[in-house]
């Protein structure tokens, strides 16, 4: 995909595109052959199900692509959706509402409480980028020790209770949707993904802060020495990767109808999956917005497929995880080769 | 039985674009000491590295005792006892002295008759004996990250002879040694020549070589000169074996008039008490600076501190009367400093992204739109002039820059600089590991560069690129600048008077 020049017929690049993306050509193989099978796969309904299921992953994916890209990760990315969701849903609660976790506050305007989970988000993303750039922690271990803490803290705050009794706006604008012919009806949530995909294309295309994210993931010593400011880049990734989990929170509570500190357990493996699936080369300074897309609508796919053919849920992880480690060893089998 | 323990004949290798060993030959006597020497890339370390089967011969024969030999890999050269401390010492530091000499063949033994088990006692001890051998008195059971750096090479040259080598590579052992660690590590040597072990002495310092060793073979651009016995031998007639090429009109002729002084460095120390101390030198404007030195002379180390990669304890910049203060490479390239770095690889290409986004990555403030948003097409302006310019041969912008050759990398890194528009450019082995071809494309480069005014410091380690690009040479040797050659003047021979002056 990287090299492919305008001159190459639409077989080739096809031919290429296929080769370059086995596990994506394979999926969607096998959702054919499951549609073709079972009767309502290929149904408005589950198109409209895999789209706002999609919609939440992507925003996380796109935040931890940063630090992937980086040659990093960000283990924290599923603790701090759950906290996100958890302090959304405490704020977001009616003011009538009887198990109302903080009675002493006002009803908030849920915009307001929109930006206050951002801030946190904003938070937690910062530590992580100065415990990266600063203490020189390696990011699996810093983001490893911060999923945890941030986890106890969503637990005190929640007294470990599930949240629920939100404001009416809230559930229904998140959930709110466009039409209703046949049962297909586009959510609200597909024009949130739709907006911040256009704004990560671009940053990582259009703008200097992308440019020096992909140098520091092709070398981040030649980066620092052609003047790229490699601290102040990789707080700003830890950082924005903090306020897409915020928001996918904020999303997920509202789109759930309730919060708990354990919502968004192992959404950072998903969203890690989702981008390595995509393209995202775990050896640093690749990775497209498009990419992370496919890689996350693939591996939704993935579970809906596992779901319509009846396989025990439990063994989805199974799957999952193989399609993980799949995907990864043809990703490195591509530079070993090269080599 | 044959006179000499180890013998390689007629060693040919090439690597891709360059003849690295041409016909060389090595006899080594038993009980003596045989010092290999050449400049840098003359090809001593590949020999060596073909004698303890890291690299494959192309061509040739090695014989131990008279009879010809394959030596398949390292382990294989140990077992045929040739043994090799090398130039960089790769200990594990968290272990200790006698896991780090045992390693691989750790003594073991059987408990209940069945289980089998490390040795330690056993290991301890023999340790502690090898440790007496090599002169030193500390605990084997010390971790080896606790010991200074000599110490380290103790425990290496003890790790060879355990072996119970007959062959001993050491690789400019005394690279990094004060004057007394020299003297322990020559009464060591002194030891193993009693015991007949051949060793093989690699290093770029006269005194030593003529102090230390019994025979001398020279080497020059990977062929074989000669072999002559050290007490025949003199300072001068070794360099003059070493240096005494051609200089064939392989530069462009240099138009460029160095005017007044733009670049002044006072005083400037390392904070790494081994690295570079006291270095003061000015630069012109539109002049080219050589700095020439052999391995280790701290060159490369200087400049990065210049450059704000390595850090440093005193001294000052000045630019034009004014004070610099650099801290990190974006505080220079603000003041118009630009560095080409030595390792091209390591610090200088991001492999997998494009040329366009790698000629581009220093400057892309330039080229923005409304402050923020990257004007693609002024991106694509900037490759398509610098392919023109620099001759760049590449099928595209978007084509990742590790496909390209080193010489077209090169001249894509020439472009990032240029880009910025700088007034100073180091220049930090601009050609190494780059055919002739595109050698002389970059010097036309630097050359046309220093026309047009810009003032040019290049580091360089080929004598020859040395003295045909210079206008002055300065020549540090050992972290210190041991002297200055004006560029008319300049010879190998006083070159390497000035970068063999140890204290």
């Amino acid at each position: 995909m990287q090299n492919s020049t305008s001159k190459d017929s639409v077989l080739k690049r096809l031919q290429k595109t296929v080769t370059g993306n086995p596990i994506v050509f394979l999926l969607i193989v096998a959702a054919i052959v499951v549609g073709c099978i079972k009767d309502n796969f290929f149904s408005w309904a589950n198109l409209s199900n895999l789209i706002s299921n999609t919609a939440v992953r992507f925003l996380i994916a796109l935040g931890v692509s940063g630090c992937l890209i980086t040659k990093g990760t960000d283990l924290s990315a599923g603790r701090q959706v759950g906290f996100a969701a958890v302090i959304s849903g405490i704020l977001c609660q009616r003011g009538d509402y009887n198990g109302r976790l903080w009675k002493w506050a006002p009803e908030m305007n849920i915009f307001l409480v929109f930006l206050i989970v951002i801030v946190f988000g904003l938070i937690w993303g910062l530590i992580n980028g100065l415990i990266v750039t600063k203490l020189h922690v390696p990011p699996f271990i810093a983001t490893l020790g911060t999923q945890t803490i941030i986890y106890g803290i969503s637990l005190v705050i929640s007294d470990a209770q599930p949240i629920g009794g939100f404001q009416k706006l809230y559930t229904t604008l998140i959930n709110g949707r466009i039409g209703n012919t046949r049962g297909f009806h586009l959510p609200y949530l597909f024009f949130v993904a739709l907006v911040f995909g256009f704004i990560f294309w671009f940053i990582y295309n259009k703008m200097r802060h992308g440019k020096y994210m992909y140098a520091i993931g092709g070398n981040e010593i030649a980066a620092e020495v052609s003047g790229v400011n490699t601290t102040r880049t990789l707080i700003r990734i830890y950082t924005t990767a903090g306020i897409m989990y915020a928001i996918a929170g904020y999303l997920l509570a509202a789109k759930s109808g309730g919060a708990s500190a354990s919502m968004g357990q192992g959404y950072e493996l998903e969203a890690i999956a989702g981008c390595t699936i995509g393209g995202v080369s775990t050896t640093g300074g690749i990775g497209t917005v498009p990419g992370i897309l496919v890689g996350v609508l693939v591996f939704e796919l993935l579970k809906i497929i596992l779901q319509f053919l009846g396989v025990n849920p439990y063994y989805n992880y199974v799957v999952q995880g193989l399609v993980i480690v799949l995907a990864v060893s043809l990703d490195i089998r591509k530079y070993i080769a090269k080599k | 039985m044959s006179e000499y323990v180890l013998e390689m004949m007629d060693v040919s290798k090439s690597f891709p674009g360059v003849k690295a060993l041409d016909h060389a030959q090595l006899k080594l006597r038993p009980g003596r000491v045989h010092a290999l020497m050449g400049e840098n890339g003359a090809g001593k370390s590949t020999l060596m590295k073909c004698m303890f089967g890291i690299y494959k011969m192309d061509q040739g024969q090695i014989n131990i005792d008279g009879k010809p030999v394959t030596i398949s890999d390292p382990m294989d050269a140990l077992k045929k006892g040739i043994a090799m401390v090398h130039q960089e010492l790769q200990p594990i530091p968290a272990r200790t002295v006698g896991e780090n000499i045992f390693l691989g063949r750790y003594p073991m033994k059987k408990v209940l008759g069945f289980i089998p088990v490390i040795d330690h006692k056993k290991m301890y001890e023999d340790t502690a004996g090898l440790l007496k051998k090599v002169r030193m008195n500390f605990d084997p059971k010390q971790k080896v990250g606790e010991l200074s750096v000599s110490q380290m090479q103790s425990v290496e040259i003890a790790k060879a002879v355990s072996a119970n080598c007959r062959v001993l590579i050491l690789d400019e052992p005394t690279s990094s040694l004060t004057a007394n660690e020299v003297e322990a590590l020559f009464r060591i040597i002194e030891d193993l020549k009693a015991e007949n072990v051949a060793v093989v002495y690699i290093s770029h310092k006269m005194d030593e070589i003529l102090r230390i060793s019994d025979d001398v073979t020279i080497m020059r651009d990977g062929k074989y000169i000669g072999t002559w016995e050290a007490k025949d031998l003199t300072t001068e007639k070794i360099i003059t074996q070493m240096v005494g090429r051609e200089l064939t009109n392989l530069y462009p002729p240099r138009e460029n008039v160095p005017g007044e002084v733009v670049f002044e460095v006072d005083d400037f120390t390392s904070i790494n008490p081994r690295s570079f101390r006291n270095v003061s030198f000015q630069l012109r404007k539109g002049e080219i600076l050589g700095v020439g030195g052999l391995v280790g002379a701290q060159r490369t180390e200087l400049m990065e501190g210049l450059f704000g990669i390595r850090s440093h304890t005193k001294g000052q910049i000045f630019y034009k009367g004014k004070e610099m203060h650099i801290n990190r490479p974006k505080d220079a390239i603000d003041q118009g400093v630009a560095m080409l770095t030595e390792d091209r690889r390591g610090s200088g290409i991001m492999g997998v992204l494009s040329i366009a986004d790698n000629i581009s990555i220093s400057s892309l403030s330039k080229y923005l739109d409304y402050g923020f948003a990257i004007n693609g097409k002024k991106v694509e302006q900037l490759v398509q002039d610098n392919v023109k310019k620099m001759n760049i041969k590449t099928p595209s912008s978007k084509t990742q820059i590790k496909s390209l050759s080193g010489g077209n990398q090169q001249k894509v890194l020439v472009g990032r600089w240029l880009a910025n528009d700088p007034d100073i450019l180091i220049l930090d082995e601009p050609t190494r590991g780059i055919d002739v071809g595109a050698k002389y494309e970059i010097y036309c480069i630097i050359a046309d560069l220093a026309r047009e005014g810009k003032s040019i410091i290049m580091i360089s380690s080929e004598m020859s690129e040395l003295i045909g690009m210079s206008d002055r040479i300065m020549v540090m040797c050992d972290g210190r600048v041991t002297g200055f050659v004006d560029g008319q003047d300049a010879t190998q021979e006083n070159i390497m008077a000035y970068a063999t002056q140890f204290e």
